[in-house]
């Protein structure tokens, strides 16, 4: 579904990916972690278009991400075809990113209608079900400033599910949250993986990874220091770098 | 925590605190504006029989609809333009960013009533307008100087000068809404357009509108400097030029177009006051009565159950 070779990104000097490669299949959740400034998001944001990559390819289901290929040159996309590619990423950010303007229904049914096409009463009909899956049926008429952070979180993840994407991508999604707050959404989030959804999240939560990741990725400065089976590697990491950032935040 | 319910303690009762200084201090303004009013109603320099003659005078009223017409007109355009300004500033296209940055020093630059005597100018510096091949046949050709167009010349100098100070307001307006929301929308696959249209916008007119409010009551009272054009026919212009000049009174006309431009003002202040509350949605964490009413019956039931 998602594969990595020799990613590199770099703003201006600072290069922020030094060759990321790895690939996720179809179903799998892969949970990354690092600490801070190790790249972890900005491979996450690159993965939708959100950044541009500069060296290496990024491949989602077997397409080229941002670029047009032919007879061995890349061709920026145009706009329209970035958003096209986006339509079936679906992406929860750290800080909701809720529209503060509308509400909860109207949050997850504006992309539907606005970007597919999909007729109002469809799409509404489809959002009532989605808000009970996160379990806020009765939430459909509040605006994100009356929802608390954990509701918002899971308001955010129903609106990306609206446009039935065929992959989540999670950008520390419960880092905002307080404490009590985060557990219900992650039971949204180990809901969605058991349901098969393709997720690569980002997170501090190595409970959340133990239990619902089949990959854990440590990335530090840039590159990937150790990947595999999460138990494995929360249990024995392999290097130095892996030891000392589990033993803080474990 | 003990179980609620037994005994519940009363309702406070207390006695409200007094503000002996807020009284006094109403009074004292109440006696000085009676003096003044009582001053002003007898003082025969005001000519309140003038005034009253020539409130709903026909030439009056026809300056107050040039007024609102000059506002209106002035003001879309000022508007429209001022989008397409601000839209320019913020696009990464360097082009652009310097065109409308040059306009902005320009028409921000230079007083409104200098635009305004140039604007009247035209005619008289392009007497003619051609278009056509450049340095070959014309295929249209326009004499400025017969046309009479002051009232056009005028909406253009307001229009025009207004719109670098409303590209500024919608700019700030833009510019407050935080990244994360088009990143989202851009995240959910909307164009620049869409985001720009559906998400952005709709945020940025909370803060857009107050400042334009201001604009457009500005906009009506600069409307009295089209005289510099010149164009005649506005309230002002009829007030004190036409009928002040004829009746030797300018105090009661003076008096006449204030009382004017106050009540259009006043009506445009209840027009904003309901277009915020509009743009305001989702903003107050406060409640509303029905979602109120509606957390208060869970809340009885869940205790009765």
């Amino acid at each position: 579904m998602v594969r990595a070779e020799q990613v590199c990104k770099s703003f201006g000097a600072l290069t922020v990916l030094k060759g990321v490669t790895l690939s996720v299949e179809r179903g799998q959740v892969l949970v990354l972690v690092g600490p801070s400034g190790s790249g972890k998001s900005t491979f996450l944001r690159c993965i939708n278009h959100l950044e541009t990559v500069s060296a290496g390819r990024l491949y989602v289901d077997e397409q080229l991400v941002g670029y047009r290929e032919s007879r061995d040159k890349l061709y920026e996309m145009s706009p329209r075809e970035a958003a096209k590619q986006r339509r079936d990423i679906g992406m929860v950010f750290q800080h909701f990113n809720l529209f503060p303007h509308r509400t909860a229904l109207d949050n997850i049914t504006e992309a539907p209608v606005h970007v597919k096409g999909v007729k109002k009463s469809e799409a509404l009909i489809r959002a009532r079900e989605l808000l009970g899956t996160v379990g806020l049926a009765d939430k459909a008429d509040a605006y994100p400033a009356q929802l608390s952070g954990g509701q918002q979180q899971r308001v955010a993840i129903a609106r990306a599910l609206a446009m039935d994407p065929k992959l989540m991508l999670f950008d520390e999604p419960t880092s905002a949250l307080d404490p009590e707050l985060v557990g219900e959404v992650l039971a949204v989030m180990k809901k969605l993986a058991s349901g098969g959804m393709t997720m690569i999240v980002v997170t501090h939560e190595m409970g959340f990874a133990r239990e619902v990741a089949d990959e854990l990725v440590f990335m530090d400065g840039g590159v990937i220091v150790e990947s595999g089976p999460p138990r494995e590697i929360l249990a024995n990491p392999q290097h130095d770098r892996t030891k000392a950032f589990l033993s803080k935040v474990m | 925590m003990t179980a609620v319910g037994a005994s519940a303690p009363p309702p406070i009762d207390a006695v409200p605190l007094r503000h002996p200084w807020r009284w006094a201090g109403a009074a004292v303004i109440i006696v000085l504006l009676g003096l003044f009013v009582y001053g002003a109603a007898t003082n025969s320099a005001y000519g309140w029989s003038t005034y009253g003659e020539y409130l709903f005078n026909h030439r009056i009223l026809l300056g107050v609809s040039n007024t609102l017409q000059l506002t209106a007109y002035a003001m879309a355009l000022g508007v429209a333009l001022g989008i397409v300004l601000s839209v320019m500033r913020l696009s990464p296209n360097p082009v652009l960013q310097s065109v409308a940055w040059a306009f902005l020093w320009v028409f921000r630059g230079t007083p409104v009533y200098v635009q305004l005597v140039f604007w009247g100018l035209i005619p008289t510096i392009y007497q003619n307008i051609q278009i056509g091949v450049p340095f070959g046949p014309s295929l249209f050709h326009l004499n400025l100087q017969s046309l009479s167009i002051p009232f056009l010349l005028a909406v253009i100098g307001l229009g025009l000068n207004e719109a670098a100070y409303m590209a500024e307001i919608i700019r700030a307006g833009i510019t407050s809404v935080s990244e994360g929301q088009s990143e989202a929308s851009t995240a959910l696959g909307m164009s620049w357009g869409m985001t720009m249209r559906r998400t952005v916008l709709p945020q940025a007119m909370r803060v857009i509108i107050p400042p334009t409010g201001n604009e457009l009551i500005s906009m009506l009272k600069t409307t009295s400097l089209v005289t510099a054009v010149p164009y005649s026919y506005d309230l002002y212009s009829i007030a004190s030029r036409e009928i002040a000049a004829r009746t030797f009174e300018p105090v009661p006309l003076l008096l006449v177009a204030a009382t004017w431009y106050l009540i259009i003002t006043s009506v445009l202040m209840v027009g904003q006051y309901y277009l915020e509350k509009y743009f305001s949605k989702g903003i107050s964490r406060q409640l509303t009565n029905k979602q109120l009413d509606a957390l208060a019956k869970a809340q009885t039931d869940a205790g009765h159950g």
